[in-house]
């Protein structure tokens, strides 16, 4: 006798607005609760559901109070013909899931995360069984696909791994970058929490292409709930063969390890994320030697984001091509778009590159939670430039952002209203910059801390014309003067802020404060 | 967490259990921290001993990294999120908020995301988290915690 399947999510954003209380009320019913991940509708959680004849049907975004009601509605028994506010309907009718391309994403939400049954019933291992079935040909289906690295830079994985597999060496190694730490960025988180089995089966395909036997996911402190999931799930995979002496059966060797960051932001730069897996601060290196030919513990070694990884299992087991069509310019197959900040409508929204800017913010996010107008969109985390509304027409993907000297990053969107101070936005890409400074070169250390001084100085209406061509000055420098993107991007956020919201700079305060 | 007592012995168990592992510098500083609740100076030369590297080495290590603490820990600390897409939902008010009610034994501290972006301003608090912080769940947050 056991009650109806109902799915709350374990996802740390259904969490943060009270999950767990939901399930456990949900659970004193008999119903048979599984927590599943996030489906992506950030706004629409907690999003619990019901099933009902094969079907999923939606309730959300429920609070305690809720629960009452909606029992007395029979939604555990009916949950089909239930009429209420919250109730939603069959979950993947909903508009926001009808309107997405789902490659990577597929089963986030959709399945328990820790079940393997689920994962293998979902096409889970289907991309490693084809990949083993061919392994010589693994790194040509990559190539093709198209696929770049979705951490940011957007280097062709393809070539990064054929790097890596012609390099000679003992030992080779692959490393997750799972240190999302851009402002406005979930995916990996959601992807880890939500089907952590992709992530593995990705690095173990990686590891078959390139002859590497050990694999690290470099995970950021601030992610415990997906620390649980990954550790979890690796111990299930184990267990059942897939990573170990023998995967699936087969002649390869791989393992994985979850590690824990410490807090720094610079250690999502790939070499500073080596440096601190090797137990020493988190400080750029300097490249060439790349990290294909000379990485951790100076072996050739892959550093790829959690989505390309996880991008992975799907290329190989549906085929380059089936990647490769969708897309836009050289922006090929889908990004793991994330809406949030100031946003009526946040969460993850996976689509082919091409829609734009203003299609993501209005169509799909519906505008502010504000109810106020947009006026800024950051794109691309702390180091992303800050798009107003007359730029809504460029479509997301890597070079239309760069020709508008933007950057599309991990993919996150914040949006703001027309609260927002951009002088104030600028300062603080500054003192971010500041803060997380690894210290190694100069133009990143001193360069963020006189650019903080210089935009508070342009605030408080010192001389502002020459302390803006200060700023613009020390742009310059840091641009092109920096080791890594940090220092080197940080021009982005205050140099889109001074071209398109100028009019931020040269008020007054008191009249800024009027206005 | 209830921090436990200094002892060397401890130190050097745990440094010597994980002392295997490749890179093992930072497990073995967040268990020490898991363990004391803080990195005491006085382990800093033992985990040098038994890695075999200089005591400036593992300090290098200990004060580059943000969540590595040199002192005991608050009573309580609330890690508010002070990134950008918790500013465009007013967490810097919400800051000045959370500092004029937290009392002596609760430390306000600001982390650069907890990749709640969506359900902005959200905060940390035991590990647990918390989402679409207002002055009200924020002042029952750290009511409820002194």
């Amino acid at each position: 006798m056991s009650g109806p399947n109902v799915y709350v999510p374990g996802d740390a954003a259904a969490l943060s607005v009270g999950a767990d209380a939901l399930a456990n009320l949900l659970a004193a019913t008999g119903a048979n609760i599984i927590r599943n991940g996030s489906r992506g509708m950030l706004w629409l959680e907690p999003l619990v559901e019901v099933e009902q004849d094969g079907e999923r049907y939606g309730f959300g975004p429920l609070d305690e109070d809720d629960i009452s009601a909606l029992l007395d509605t029979g939604f555990l028994t009916d949950p089909k013909s239930v009429t209420h506010d919250k109730a939603l309907g069959p979950v993947k009718e909903l508009d926001w899931m009808q309107k997405q391309t789902r490659f990577t994403f597929v089963r986030c939400g959709v399945t328990d995360p820790l079940s393997l049954d689920d994962y293998l019933a979902h096409g889970g291992f289907d991309g490693l069984k084809a990949a083993l079935a061919a392994s010589e040909t693994i790194i040509d289906t990559v190539k093709q696909s198209g696929l770049r690295g979705r951490g940011g830079a957007g280097f062709p994985a393809g070539i990064k791994w054929q790097t890596v597999a012609d390099a000679k060496a003992d030992r080779k190694y692959i490393v997750c970058n799972a240190d999302e730490g851009d402002s406005g960025t979930f995916a990996d988180r959601m992807l880890m929490e939500g089907d952590p089995f992709c992530l593995i089966e990705g690095m173990i395909i990686a590891g078959i292409a390139v002859g590497a036997e050990k694999g690290f996911i470099y995970l950021r402190s601030e992610y415990p709930h997906a620390q649980i999931a990954l550790e979890a799930a690796i111990a299930i995979a184990r267990e059942a063969g897939y990573l170990g002496d023998k995967i699936a059966g087969s002649d390869h060797r791989f393992d994985l390890e979850v590690r824990m960051g410490a807090g720094a932001y610079v250690c999502g730069e790939e070499t500073s994320l080596l440096e601190s897996l090797e137990g020493k601060r988190g400080q750029v290196r300097a490249k060439p030697p790349l990290p294909a030919h000379h990485g951790l513990f100076g072996k050739p070694t892959i550093v790829n984001n959690v989505l390309t990884l996880a991008t992975i299992p799907f290329i190989l087991a549906k085929g380059a091509k089936a990647y490769e069509e969708i897309g836009f310019g050289k922006s090929r197959g889908t990004m793991p778009i994330q809406l949030a900040g100031n946003i009526k409508q946040g969460g993850l929204f996976e689509t082919g590159f091409g829609i734009t800017l203003g299609e993501l913010v209005d169509e799909i996010g519906g505008g502010t939670a504000s109810g106020e107008p947009v006026r800024a969109v950051q794109v691309g985390g702390p180091l992303g430039a800050y798009f107003p509304r007359d730029l809504f027409d460029t479509p997301f993907d890597y070079e239309s952002f760069a020709a508008k000297d933007g950057l599309i990053g991990h993919g996150g969107v914040v949006v703001f209203d027309d609260s927002v101070d951009m002088a104030e936005q600028a300062k603080f890409a500054f003192e971010f910059c500041a803060i997380e400074s690894c210290g190694k070169c100069t133009p990143c250390r001193i360069g963020a801390v006189r650019g903080a001084e210089t935009v508070a100085a342009i605030i408080a209406g010192d001389r502002p014309d020459d302390h803006l061509n200060l700023v613009e000055d020390l742009c310059e420098t840091m641009k092109f003067g920096s080791l890594c993107a940090l220092g080197g991007f940080t021009p982005y956020p205050v140099m889109s802020a001074l071209t398109h919201f100028p009019e931020d700079f040269r008020t007054a305060p008191a009249e800024r404060k009027a206005s | 967490m209830v921090a436990g007592l200094y002892s060397e012995t401890h130190v050097r168990e745990i440094a010597s259990s994980l002392s295997g592992l490749e890179g093992p510098l930072l497990p073995i500083l967040h268990a020490i921290q898991d363990q004391f609740g803080h990195i005491p100076e006085e382990a800093v030369p033992v985990v040098a001993e038994v890695l075999n590297l200089t005591r400036a080495e593992v300090h290098g290590v200990v004060t580059f990294y943000h969540d590595f603490r040199r002192e005991p820990d608050a009573l309580k600390t609330l890690k508010l999120c002070g990134a950008e897409a918790c500013q465009s939902m007013g967490v810097r008010a919400l800051k000045a908020e959370a500092e004029n009610l937290a009392g002596p034994d609760v430390e306000i501290e600001t982390v650069y995301c907890l990749g709640l972006c969506a359900t902005a301003p959200a905060a940390m608090l035991d590990g647990k988290v918390y989402g679409r912080l207002d002055k009200k769940k924020l002042a029952d947050l750290i009511g409820a915690r002194t």
